[in-house]
């Protein structure tokens, strides 16, 4: 497979699944408001913090408010990780590999970018969780497109990879909007409001069945493991990480547990340090401490995927499409 | 109330109705049909039509930025109807056209017999830009140089199909032909099963075909690969659309490498050879070694590789010295030449303004004609005659004494029209066409073509630059009296 379409084919799954999870955060803070005793202020601050382009957001919008977090998260063409813009940066990526992917996927893809530029700004500020349905319908079923109508050869597992490899950062950070929420409320620690919180959590990663399922009541650690160390659901950290690292090995013909590349290596060593690690231990030794040298590594595995498939050959002509394609994080 | 109650030929010809208004019959059917329709029932189906071509994608950008507008191509829902025996007379046509072509390009880049011979002027074929030095003595592989041909046809008034122009360079709109007969298919299936109509469907194997054929029979299993500008091009859409089809590599001059003698395409694992370029770039930009240095599209050292006869190029650089409008115009003495036969599909009479009785008679009759660039396609660089202010006409005779090799004239023909969705009804609109034409192991032409069609009210510029839309052709199967 041409390293530039493989690039192409890991971005796409990236974008389609990055914008998923922009849709994944804010509806979870829209039914947190929704649950928030009267009187207390509704919290945009935290929703902006963690997509980490907070800088931004504050240069160009000031004080944080429902609408212009929806707008910066939703339309804003100018920042680079707006559902919109993800969608584009997927499409724009398909687009250059068309004939690669099937037509069916192509137009998946194709409607729903087209359904996110014909909604109009005032529908989705009145019914945001009609929006954010759309956008996770459509992710789930371009993703439903991929399994059952693409060969699972190289091109499918660099699709896989992609998606796996963002949707773990994603629900980093997404255990890691706790975080920022529970700063400013320290008082609100096991009341009700507590539990409302963390249950709000495991529903924007569609987690709350399986997690009540698994271990029946909220427990702060039972949320943090199921979310970070669950084996069996599929947007779990540890459950993302198994199978990216498949993918990598089933790409580069190298046995699991060995590696023939940094990347398999960076990643390897990731997903060992999930597979044993005990939620006790990840809480005392801090959660946000965690997480955060957590992105940090993953964001390494991204940048050894780069280098061993994407960016290799010396002999150059011309741009490099990497740049274009804009690896920043949210 | 979208019937062709009160549709007028206006005394052009018609494609589809004859001078009485009775439809010809070959679209009896057709036009039956769309009487029956209930009110609204046409004008729905174009409008999903059109949402399709939206959602397949089949759009291009109306501004170069990419947060542009994005449009369709317009696509028009009445078919242009072809006659079997008008078509079986196109595609001799069409054959002895381009094999003739094919022996010019390979004699003006070797013994220039023709020109020693006198029956072709040096001038007209050493003067032309395309006529490339560097291909000077090139043996392309199986002797082919021009394995891809678009050729532009018109009707005038009285029904008589003309060659307007060859297009040898990267002729593109094959992928509409196709996507628009698919539309057509989903939108009106019961009387495709009625009418005997020709596939266009195997055109991707036809070219495929073609493509493996021509690479050296040592090659066991040989890579083809479509060389694209990238996804900018205008014809992006089609450069995926037949790379999808044919199963193989859409590659970019950035994914191919010369590296010990072959052009490879860099792969997650390697180096991957490549044997067969269709190539969707121009000469100019293939390889900066050799032609325009500043070049970034191109893969440096490639002519060398394919000079060597480890790489097969389609079509083969140099070729489109043939699309020169004023070598064009010797088609005829060229058939007569290579084939000893009469041309079958004439061309349209043309003054050659380098001819001093031809420039005198165009620039008296300026206001008749339609004058052209020699190096220009796509409606860019013309003058309609008819169409045109004096001013206008007066800027054109200025550029045509200063530079007589660069312009040709033709009468300004009466292109036949074709009835077209025009808000709630119908109205007759000019139309070409063009049909493809692959030179491989045979000549094979693909039944009908691209008709492309003026949208404006009275324009005979079909273009898609400028405002043209397109159709689905229907060639029949059967043989009908005319």
């Amino acid at each position: 497979m041409l390293s530039r379409v493989a690039e192409a084919i890991y971005w796409m799954s990236r974008y389609i699944e990055r914008a998923e999870n922009v849709a994944r955060f804010v509806d979870v803070n829209l039914q947190l408001i929704l649950d928030q005793p009267t009187g207390m202020q509704a919290q945009w601050e935290p929703l902006v913090a963690t997509t980490g382009d907070d800088d931004v957001f504050e240069e160009r919008y000031g004080e944080p408010t429902r609408e212009s977090v929806l707008k910066f998260l939703t339309f804003d063409t100018e920042n680079p990780n707006s559902i919109l813009s993800c969608l584009r940066a997927a499409r724009e990526n398909a687009r250059s590999i068309r004939e690669n992917i099937s037509s069916e996927m192509w137009e998946q893809l194709n409607d729903a970018y087209l359904m996110v530029t014909e909604t109009s700004e005032e529908w989705m500020m009145t019914e945001p969780h009609l929006f954010f349905t759309d956008i996770k319908d459509a992710s789930h079923q371009f993703i439903g497109q991929t399994d059952n109508i693409m060969s699972h050869g190289e091109g499918w597992h660099f699709c896989r990879l992609g998606r796996l490899i963002e949707r773990a950062d994603k629900t980093s950070r997404i255990v890691d909007v706790k975080y920022f929420i529970l700063l400013p409320s320290v008082v609100d620690v096991d009341t009700p409001y507590d539990d409302i919180q963390w249950g709000a959590l495991l529903h924007s990663a569609s987690a709350f069945e399986m997690y009540r399922r698994t271990h029946g009541l909220i427990a702060p650690d039972k949320v943090v493991a199921f979310l970070l160390l669950d084996r069996e659901f599929p947007r779990s950290v540890l459950y993302c990480l198994s199978k990216a690292e498949e993918s990598l090995h089933a790409i580069s013909g190298t046995p699991l547990e060995t590696f023939s590349n940094t990347a398999e290596q960076e990643l390897g060593q990731l997903r060992s340090e999930f597979a044993y690690a005990q939620v006790n231990q990840i809480l005392q030794s801090g959660l946000h401490e965690f997480l955060d040298a957590f992105q940090t590594k993953l964001n390494l595995v991204g940048d050894d995927i780069y280098k061993t498939f994407f960016a290799l050959r010396p002999i150059n002509v011309g741009l490099s499409n990497s740049q274009l394609q804009s690896q920043s994080q949210m | 109330m979208t019937r062709f109650d009160g549709y007028k030929t206006d005394g052009f010809y018609d494609e589809m109705f004859l001078p009485d208004g009775t439809p010809r019959p070959a679209v009896k059917l057709l036009a039956e049909r769309i009487q029956n329709f209930e009110n609204g029932e046409f004008i729905r189906r174009q409008i999903t039509a059109e949402h399709a071509l939206l959602r397949m994608g089949i759009t291009f950008n109306v501004y170069a930025d990419q947060q542009g507008v994005e449009r369709i191509f317009p696509f028009d829902l009445i078919p242009r109807i072809i006659d079997a025996d008008d078509w079986d007379w196109i595609e001799r046509g069409l054959k002895q056209r381009i094999q003739a072509l094919n022996l010019f390009i390979d004699d003006i880049y070797h013994e220039q017999k023709i020109i020693k011979d006198g029956v072709v002027p040096a001038e007209v074929v050493l003067s032309s830009d395309r006529y490339l030095e560097q291909c000077i003595g090139l043996d392309p592989p199986r002797g082919i140089w021009c394995h891809i041909t678009g050729t532009d046809l018109v009707r005038d008034g009285d029904g008589q199909f003309y060659v307007l122009e060859d297009n040898l360079g990267c002729p593109s709109g094959v992928s509409y032909v196709m996507e628009n007969r698919q539309l057509m298919k989903r939108t009106f299936p019961q009387l495709f099963g009625m009418s005997q109509i020709q596939p266009v469907e195997d055109y991707p194997s036809q070219l495929l075909d073609m493509l493996q054929f021509l690479v050296n029979d040592k090659v066991e299993s040989p890579v083809a690969a479509l060389l694209t500008p990238g996804i900018y091009n205008s014809a992006y859409f089609e450069h995926s659309f037949l790379a999808q089809q044919m199963g193989i590599e859409l590659v970019e001059g950035r994914d191919l490498v010369v590296m010990d003698g072959y052009i490879h395409m860099r792969t997650t694992k390697g180096f991957e050879r490549v044997d067969v370029i269709y190539r969707r770039i121009n000469d100019d930009f293939l390889d900066p070694v050799v032609f325009n240095p500043e070049s970034i599209l191109g893969v440096p050292g490639l002519m060398d590789v394919y000079k060597s006869g480890r790489l097969a190029l389609i079509n083969a650089p140099g070729t489109c010295v043939a699309d020169d409008k004023v070598v064009c115009a010797y088609v005829p003495q060229i058939i007569k030449y290579y084939l000893d036969e009469d041309i079958i599909v004439p061309n349209v009479p043309t003054y050659m303004c380098w001819e001093d009785d031809d420039r005198k008679y165009v620039l008296e009759h300026i206001d008749e004609l339609v004058v052209k660039e020699a190096n220009q396609s796509g409606g860019y660089g013309m003058l309609i005659g008819p169409h045109a202010t004096k001013a206008e006409h007066e800027d054109f005779a200025e550029r045509i004494k200063k530079n007589p090799r660069n312009y040709i004239a033709q009468p300004t023909l009466d292109l036949s029209r074709v009835p077209v969705l025009i808000d709630d009804h119908f109205e007759g609109r000019h139309v070409d066409l063009r049909p493809f034409i692959l030179y491989g192991e045979d000549i094979y032409v693909l039944p009908g073509g691209l008709t492309r069609v003026a949208l404006k009210k009275g324009s005979l510029v079909v273009n898609s630059s400028q405002g043209g839309g397109s159709k689905d052709t229907w060639v029949l199967t059967q043989y009908r009296r005319k």
